[in-house]
């Protein structure tokens, strides 16, 4: 069934036929690199961004964000509303041309729900995966789960007998700061294969000659080289001198400067992520405070005061140069359970929340250290001194701390911070996922991204039950209800949608996707 | 001879042993290395295992002994940061931090040298003046400020040349070298000008004073009055013993444009070990930061050991008198 | 830095230096400034620089380091034009947090005057202390002190502070890192120079030190202490002014140096070098003025601070002229 072709001859024979055909480079950027190449590892659209070109889900969502049959050509729910059937593509072959099979599915599905894998969390609902033949598969569902398709869109498919050869059946255990061979390896199905990998210095992956799609894609793009420029005037001094064909993460304030350059264009739209700040109201103590023996956090005049403390239009206005939508809950208007009513923004209002503090018992407010990515989100380390000083006007003296998101990320999973900036994207379009990542308590697979320390057993009932609910009108309600509470309870502080500006050439107009990802292949 | 170079070397091993010490003080006592190792959520059992790995149950001696012959055999550790060994990081980021340097290291002795030399024979000229002028600001002006400019008028404006990373490498036997390429050769200049400015107004300040002080001299007074060509005078006597202390303050130089190579590769974003470094100590990355600390140490001694056998070649005096060596 | 070192150290060892000085000192200054416009306007910047660095809390309409006291919808508001929303202006302008710039500059300066000045002193007490034991006390005590300047001396200091700083934040819990991070620097920046001063004033005390007033001091019971304060100190303070001027440009260059690489003072309470970090983002996008004035007051400064220590080395070492 498996063959082991002479594959390093052939691929390397092949790359440079296809480079010899007609060669055209595509030199992208962005403002950090993908933290690893492990699919299963991180749960992270900034790492998503590279693994799209190299590996390919069974369903993915293309430029438009509509969802296309990847490495399974149709899927359907079975008599049994508890089994779905997935018919795998025919003649797909891995980079080092192993053949493209259904244990191929059931070993991937098995090493994203494993414990040290980000992703398990949008596997909740599966119980099992069974193979059919070679070329079906069927997963079995925690009770009927009509939406499962949406989860499987950045679960990556990987080769089994690669990942049994190289050691890596289990996936990175990231926050643990593991490193295995698939971290800097790939072995994927995808229309791009990794070249050279040089963590946050570049990364080369050049067209995969024996790719599927060959005549479906425009694959007009030969080679994709991927720089990570950490410096946001240096990433766009190099876009304007040429240096580069496309900016995923354009400074916003440089927009009008870029389209106005002739050759280079900028396009927007906004993305389907949500851009907040967490508390930490569970514990009974915070660390990073400087109150002795209580949690200011804890109490919910205090959350709401610091909600309303903060100016969402000032954000928009100046610090993200009109770019962003200033919302009232973690839920994206492109996502399914949103509703106009949640998202209501906070009013802006500094003398009531004054008011509210006093109530909470700090007329004076407290000292509070504020953990921020400074190279993740748009205008990230900005948007939290722009909070700083809104907090500073109720008495709140935050101290803020700025680091890489790869630093910052695991602190969040590892409950080691108080106070944090964080953005949270939804790639499976439903509610369900912001529920069970950020509010239900941390069980399991769930939780993973939740630091609030909050538990509330009837929510989590109720969020554990979206995943089973086939009536949609009962789960709506159940959705709403749930975003309600968590409304009410200002666990969260939203912020703002932000919206997305890709900068690039004008050969290369690419329309911004929802999930700011960008598929190579179908460039033209 | 041998005796000199003998003391030479035993003060290098020394030096290198106290710079190991220091490193191997912070790697073992800041921070506890166990648990950042094994991370938060490990067993006693994971945590034993992780200790004796590191090898920190054992007496004090014997572990800085072990850390010694690690670092001799190339294992400085596992990066905090990325999880991979230190070692193959560094090696990964050398070659271009290597390169620069060296590129700046030319430029900064090419044009050091002829303005020094323009300057001192033409006092009160109006380009001395200007050179002059203009060397003080180079030497006021921040690298980075330097880097910034730069880029701001040669890539933003001009569009001349690259403003980041190292263009296009080629795999020389595993060294990846930017020097073959177009590309690779053009994103050189802007940051070898940032390098090279600092120690070329340097330079070109020390052998202006230097030849001024030789021209005063007794010998070129003789020489002239023996006829000798001006020529031959400036160049043939009075340069070449201006190159004495050129070459020293080089020795010295090379170690600060690795030190502010940190600087120019963070301003365009050049892939060295600067670059890392500059991370490492962001995220206190703490065995990068050791292993860095114990590298360049060994570049500097070793740049040491060679600019003071130089010195003892070029300069006769001290082949009687070793008291004088510079120590 | 390294920097004076790399001159061909002037003062080091030579015998008529102390008479040199004096007699510069006493005449010579005087009419070398008054002639010197140069330097004349040097001192008239570093003087402006640091009135404006001491009064700037009363000078500056705003308190940038109050953020709570900031208005965002002023941000990036253009050099003397209105405000789009509350129509105020400012002199220079301000920056993305709505900081007016000139403010800024005035505390930012305070802030890179201060760790400079600070660092020179820390490391000049630190050095003229250990460079006098050196050569006063000479045998095994000189020698492990000058062997340890030697060993730093082949490190950049810049490095030297970069360790230090990194070293140091690893010991200091992190909450407390943005408060420490001043004093953090001046520990870095001062324990990287200190070699500078000790070498200078060793080799002085060791000429001093077999003059006969000082034998005859000794001989009549004064404690060593008193001597070296009374006898030998005032013979190094020539060398040491220059070597101190140069290394308040060297300082504050480093100290705008490391918060530029990210790790010196926080973007909330900034110094030159955190403000040009930030200005550097708006070098292509038209904002111009947050980077172009913090920039210049850096040069200026660093630049004149250069300039008088370059005239006072000329004028205390007559022979390099």
């Amino acid at each position: 069934m498996r063959k082991i072709a002479p594959l390093a001859g052939a691929t390397a024979l092949a790359i440079c036929f296809a480079v010899s055909a007609q060669a055209e480079t595509f030199r992208w950027a962005r403002g950090q690199d993908a933290t690893t190449l492990d699919p299963h590892a991180q749960n992270s659209g900034q790492n998503f961004g590279v693994l799209h070109q190299i590996y390919e889900p069974l369903v993915h969502r293309d430029q438009e964000s509509k969802i296309v049959p990847a490495l399974a050509t149709s899927w359907s729910i079975t008599s049994d509303k508890n089994v779905w059937e997935f018919k795998l593509r025919p003649n797909v072959k891995f980079h080092n041309g192993n053949a493209f099979t259904a244990d191929d599915v059931i070993f991937s599905i098995n090493r994203a729900k494993g414990e040290t894998s980000d992703l398990r969390g949008l596997l909740t609902s599966v119980v099992n995966v069974t193979k059919v033949d070679d070329l079906t598969v069927r997963m079995t569902t925690e009770g009927p789960n009509p939406l499962l398709v949406n989860n499987l869109t950045n679960l990556f498919m990987m080769d089994k007998e690669w990942a049994e050869a190289n050691n890596v059946v289990k996936a990175q255990d990231f926050k643990n700061k593991e490193e295995n061979f698939a971290v800097r390896n790939t072995n994927g199905t995808g229309p791009y294969a990794l070249v050279t990998r040089e963590a946050d210095v570049r990364t080369v992956m050049r067209a995969n000659p024996n790719y599927w799609g060959k005549g479906q894609f425009p694959l007009k793009v030969t080679e994709i080289v991927y720089t990570p420029i950490t410096a946001a005037g240096t990433r766009i001094a190099a876009l304007l001198s040429g240096e580069l064909d496309f900016v995923q993460d354009m400074p916003v304030q440089d927009i009008t400067r870029v389209s106005q350059t002739s050759g280079l264009r900028v396009n927007l739209g906004l993305e389907n992520r949500s851009i907040f700040l967490g508390l930490n109201a569970g514990d009974a103590d915070i660390k990073w405070d400087d109150v002795q023996g209580k949690n200011p956090l804890g109490d919910k005049r205090v959350r709401k005061a610091m909600e309303m403390a903060i100016n969402r239009e000032a954000i928009k206005t100046v610090v993200m140069a009109g770019q962003s939508i200033p919302s009232g809950t973690l839920v994206p208007p492109t996502v399914h359970g949103y509703t106009k009513d949640l998202d209501a923004i906070p009013t802006w209002d500094i003398n009531a929340a004054k008011a509210l503090m006093t109530q909470a018992g700090y007329p004076n407010g407290f000292g509070i250290t504020l953990h921020c990515p400074n190279n993740r989100y748009v205008n990230d380390e900005k948007i939290c001194q722009a909070v700083v000083g809104f907090l500073g006007q109720i008495g709140v003296k935050v101290n803020l701390a700025a680091r890489p998101m790869a630093q910052h990320s695991p602190e969040i999973q590892k409950d080691e911070v108080d106070f944090w900036l964080l953005g949270w994207g939804v790639p499976t379009y439903d509610a369900e996922y912001v529920l069970s990542f950020l509010y239900h308590s941390r069980e399991g697979s769930r939780g993973g991204w939740n630091a609030t320390r909050v538990k509330n057993k009837d929510m989590d009932d109720k969020i554990k039950s979206l995943t089973a609910e086939v009536d949609f009108k009962k789960r709506d309600a159940t959705i709403a209800e749930v975003l309600k509470w968590a409304k009410d309870e200002a666990l969260y502080i939203p912020l703002h949608n932000q919206t997305l500006a890709w900068g690039m050439k004008n050969r290369f107009n690419v329309r911004v996707q929802d999930e700011n990802q960008l598929f190579v292949k179908y460039i033209n | 001879m041998i005796a000199f170079l003998i003391r030479r070397i035993a003060q290098a091993v020394l030096v290198m042993l106290v710079v190991g010490f220091v490193a191997f003080s912070m790697f073992r006592f800041v921070g506890d290395p166990v648990s950042i190792m094994v991370g938060q959520e490990a067993t006693a059992a994971d945590r034993a295992a992780m200790a004796e790995r590191l090898g920190i149950d054992r007496p004090f001696p014997v572990q800085f002994a072990r850390f010694v012959g690690n670092a001799l055999n190339g294992d400085f550790g596992i990066s905090y940061r990325v999880g991979r060994p230190v070692m193959d990081l560094i090696q990964e980021r050398l070659p271009a931090t290597l390169e620069l340097a060296l590129c700046a290291a030319m430029f900064a002795l090419v044009f050091g040298i002829g303005a020094g030399v323009y300057t001192a024979l033409h006092r009160d000229g109006a380009l001395s003046h200007a050179a002059m002028t203009l060397s003080l600001i180079g030497v006021s002006l921040p690298t980075f400020l330097i880097g910034i400019g730069l880029i701001f008028l040669f890539s933003v404006e001009l569009n001349w040349l690259p403003s980041f990373g190292r263009g296009q490498v080629v795999d020389v036997g595993g060294w990846k070298s930017g020097f073959l390429t177009q590309s690779g050769l053009r994103s050189l200049v802007l940051p070898t000008i940032t390098l090279g400015l600092f120690q070329m107004t340097l330079i070109m300040r020390l052998v202006r004073s230097e030849m001024l002080e030789v021209l005063r001299t007794d010998y070129i007074k003789f020489a002239r009055a023996r006829g000798l060509h001006d020529r031959a005078i400036h160049y043939g006597h009075a340069l070449k013993n201006t190159l004495i202390p050129v070459i020293t303050l080089m020795g010295i130089r090379l170690g600060s444009l690795v030190a502010f190579a940190i600087i120019t590769e963070t301003v365009f974003q050049w892939p060295g070990v600067g670059f890392l470094f500059v991370a490492s100590v962001q995220a206190v990355d703490v065995p990068m930061m050791a292993s860095y600390l114990v590298l360049v140490a060994a570049f500097f001694v070793v740049v040491n050991l060679v600019v003071d056998l130089a010195y003892y070649r070029v300069d006769p005096r001290l082949r009687t008198d070793h008291a004088t060596a510079r120590s | 830095m390294t920097e004076t070192s790399a001159a061909p150290a002037p003062v080091r060892t030579r015998p008529s230096l102390r008479e040199r000085i004096a007699a510069a000192w006493d005449s010579d200054i005087a009419y070398s400034f008054r002639h010197s416009p140069v330097t004349i306007v040097a001192a008239v910047i570093v003087l402006l620089l640091l009135f404006g660095a001491i009064f700037g809390p009363w000078i500056a309409p705003q308190n940038p380091f109050d953020p709570g006291s900031l208005n965002l919808m002023e941000g990036k508001t253009a050099p003397l034009t209105p405000n789009m929303f509350t129509g105020k202006t400012f002199l220079l302008g301000t920056d993305d947090q709505g900081r007016d710039v000139f403010s800024t500059i005035l505390y930012g300066s305070r802030v890179s005057l201060f760790v400079g000045f600070a660092a020179v002193a820390f490391s000049m007490v630190l050095g003229v202390t250990l460079g006098l034991i050196a050569g006063y006390r000479g045998g095994w005590l000189d020698s492990v002190i000058m062997r340890t300047a030697d060993i730093q001396l082949t490190f950049e200091s810049l490095l030297v502070a970069l360790m230090i700083f990194g070293f140091t934040r690893t010991l200091i819990p992190p909450g407390s890192q943005n408060e420490l991070a001043v004093p953090v620097l001046i520990l870095a920046i001062g324990l990287a120079e200190w070699p500078q001063y000790a070498r200078t004033v060793r080799g002085v005390t060791m000429v001093e030190r077999n003059k006969e007033y000082v034998q005859a001091a000794r001989v009549i019971g004064l404690h060593p202490a008193i001597i070296m304060m009374r006898h030998v100190l005032p013979n190094v303070l020539g060398p040491v002014l220059v070597i101190a001027t140069l290394g308040l440009a060297l300082a504050i260059i480093a100290e705008a140096t490391l918060s530029f690489l990210g790790v010196g003072v926080p973007p909330t309470q900034p110094s030159l070098g955190t403000l040009i970090r930030v200005g550097q983002e708006y070098i292509v996008s038209g904002e111009w003025w947050i980077l172009l004035f913090p920039a210049v007051t850096l040069l200026a400064l660093a630049l004149a601070v250069n300039l008088l220590g370059d005239w006072l080395r000329d004028v205390l070492n007559p022979k390099l002229r």
